[in-house]
This record gives structure tokens, sequence and C-alpha cells, in this order.
């Protein structure tokens, strides 16, 4: 066996290896995807969410400058979506949010189209305007529904 | 015949229920050990020597090579359905999830859970142990508690190591030589792996597999027959049962983790 300073050191490097491992794969691959700042919390409430989970990205002209904190249901039966975005941001009240797929089966997220107001968002506010997700089941149901009352 | 056969079920099912019980008493007694003073931490740093740092090299070998190969088949299969942009999620989630920890148990059972039951049934083999006992050592405490509490130690760290050096080679494989975009590859696979289901699950797995193997390959090295042909067969028998142990708790911890 080797001498006992030696092998202290060497096994002190392998776990603190180790444990760089385990940090990095529980903070920099298991944690948040979104990696700019954060600390505007917004609520939306939408009829619809689709397929949208937590940490889906929050978008601005495709520019990703938030992400989706927690999914849940109000009193009145619809999803409420709770979104961290960059609090540099000036967001008009009247901002819209609209949730969107990227490409035709691809993840969906959160874009949102800033208004004309001069007052901006902040953090805990609502954003009142908003676009449920497009869900092309509901879509061809409602398109083969109608088709056949016609028929008739 | 009939009751011959009869007989040898109900010899067996007493002989396995007897292991059981002998083995629960064995991790009762690791437990209070370790527990209570004396803790013999330089004895603990030499086994995590042993088994961590001598299983290092193999470890991360063997992670690049599998992470590579995971590359290669993942990028022949998904670009067959456009779908390379996703490799990072495939290569990602299946090492965390899967290939990191019982790819990671398996070598470190063949690389130092042999090597520790060898070593206990030869102590056994030369009445090293009864020596201890002369002394009032108990080798429980002296031998067979550095040794399983460092497996249970080194296990998760060399599955991280497993993992990262995986990802590295499957970045290795899809950017560099395949072409997938390397910011894709990183997106892919952050996204689709959280700390709540696959990192969680990983440290799990691995912390339950190193007790398994550190367990199995201690008590199979101290109730081993005291002969040459005793030590040979406690190291085989440690591979053996410890490998399909890693697998059989592997599904079922998967089941119960609910993926």
């Amino acid at each position: 066996m080797q001498p006992s300073a030696t092998r202290d050191l060497i096994v002190g490097l392998f776990v603190a290896a180790g444990l760089a491992a385990i940090g990095y794969l529980s903070i920099q691959v298991g944690g948040l995807s979104y990696k700019g700042p954060g600390g505007l919390r917004l609520y939306a409430t939408f009829d619809e969410i689709g397929g949208l989970k937590t940490r889906a990205p929050v978008e601005i002209a495709g520019v990703t400058v938030g992400q989706v904190v927690t999914i849940g249901l109000d009193p009145s039966m619809r999803a409420r979506v709770t979104i961290d975005v960059d609090p540099s941001l000036k967001l008009p009240t009247d901002t819209s949010a609209g949730i969107r797929t990227s490409g035709l089966l691809g993840d969906q997220f959160i874009e949102l189209e800033p208004g004309a107001e001069d007052q901006t968002l902040t953090s805990g506010e609502e954003i009142a305007m908003t676009e449920s997700a497009l869900s092309i089941e509901r879509l061809i149901g409602k398109f083969v529904h109608d088709s056949g009352v016609e028929s008739k | 015949m009939r009751l011959a056969a009869i007989e040898t079920l109900g010899f067996r099912t007493v002989t396995f229920v007897t292991h059981l019980g002998r083995i629960a008493a064995f991790v009762g007694s690791i437990f209070v050990h370790s527990v209570r003073p004396p803790w013999r931490v330089r004895r603990l740093v030499g086994e995590v020597f042993d088994i961590g740092v001598l299983s290092l090299a193999i470890v991360c070998l063997s992670g690049a090579t599998v992470g590579a190969v995971l590359g290669l088949q993942g990028y022949t299969t998904l670009s067959r359905f456009g779908a390379a942009n996703s490799l990072g999620a495939v290569v990602g989630l299946s090492l965390v999830r899967e290939l990191g920890p019982v790819l990671t148990a398996l070598l470190v059972t063949g690389r130092a859970g042999s090597a520790m039951a060898a070593e206990i049934a030869s102590m056994l083999t030369t009445e090293q142990l009864d020596g201890l006992r002369m002394m009032s050592i108990d080798p429980v405490d002296f031998v067979v508690k550095p040794k399983a509490l460092a497996m249970l130690i080194s296990m998760p760290m060399l599955n991280a190591l497993f993992i990262c050096f995986a990802l590295f080679g499957g970045y290795v494989v899809g950017v560099k030589l395949l072409g997938v975009d390397g910011g894709t590859y990183i997106t892919s696979m952050e996204n689709a792996i959280t700390w709540e289901d696959d990192v969680a699950g990983t440290l799990l797995k691995s912390f339950i597999f190193g007790a398994l193997v550190g367990v199995i390959a201690t008590y199979r090295g101290y109730t081993a027959t005291p002969t040459s042909a005793g030590v040979s067969a406690a190291t085989t028998g440690t591979v053996v049962v410890a490998s399909v142990t890693i697998l059989l708790f592997d599904y079922v911890i998967t089941a119960l983790w609910g993926v």
C-alpha cells in the first residue's frame, strides 16, 4: 500500500471529483433549463394548455427569456400557469401570452407578445390576454363533426 | 421418491430462509458498528482507495466507450426518422436512468466486489479473523465494516463519473464525428433530464447497488468455507449473486420509482 499521506490525498481528490460529478449532474444536467436571469413572476390563465410542461421556455420573438415554473388548476377550472422571466424586461401591461408549438410535433412553449401600454408588469401580476394551445385533435374533431352535420 | 423431492424442496427453503436471516443479522451488525465508535476512518480511507480510486480507470474508460457507442447507435436510428436532434436526450436519458448505475455496479462488482470477498475469505482461511478475535477485535468492525461502507460511498461517485464520461463520449461521437449541432445536443439533453425523475433516481439506484454489493461480497467472504476451494467459491458466488441481484433490483426500483 502507498504512503498514507499520498493515499489520503488521492482519496480526497477522488471524493472531490465524485461530488463534482454528482453536482454537475444535479445542477447542470438535471437543473433548470433556462440559464438567464429570473425573478419576475407572472401568472397567466388558459382555457387549454395542451402538452405544456413545467420548465418549458417562455419566448419573445423567438428569444428565450424565461420558463414555466408551475402549472395548476384555478377555482374556475382553467389552467393557471406561473412563469418566471428576466426582470430587466419592461413588459407593457397589455402583453399577451399564447401557447405555441415548435414545429409540427415539437414541444410546447409560451410566446409573449408585448403590447403598447406605458405601464409595465411587475412581479406577481397577471397577464390578462391569453391564447390557448391549438389542439390538433380538437380541430380535426370539430372539422369531422361539422362536415358530418352538413352532409345530412 | 416423491417424498425425497419434497424433502429436498423443504431443505432448500430452510437453507434459503436461514441465509436470509443470517444476512439480516450480518447487516444489522455492520450497521451497529457503523454508528458506534471506533469509527476506523483510516481503514475506511484505505478501502475507498482500493474500491473507488482503483476502479476509476475501468469505470471512466467504460463510460466513455458506452457513451460513444450510444451516440453512434442512437444517431443511426434517429436519423432514419429525421430526429437526430434528439440524440442528446436519448443518450442522456438512457445513461442517467439505466446504463449508468447498472453498468457501474456490474463493473465495480467484478473489479472490487470479487477482490473484497476473496480477501475476507482468505483471511478466514488463514485464521486471521480468529486472530483478531483473540485480540478482542470484532472482525466485522475491523475488516467488514470499512469495506461495506467504502462500497456504499464509492458507488454513487463512480456512477456519477461514469455518466459524465459517457455523456462526454456521446458528445464527441455525436457532435465531432457525426455532425449533430453541439448546442442542440446539450440543450435536448438538459431539457430531457430532470432532477426529480432522473438524477435523484440514479443516485438512489447507485446507493442501493453499493449497499447490495458491499453486503453480498463481505457476507460471501465472511461465510466462506475455509479452504482454497472455498475462497474461489466465495469469489465466484459474489460476482454471480451480486450481478443478478443488481439487475433484479434495478427492475424493482425502476418499477417502484415510476418512470
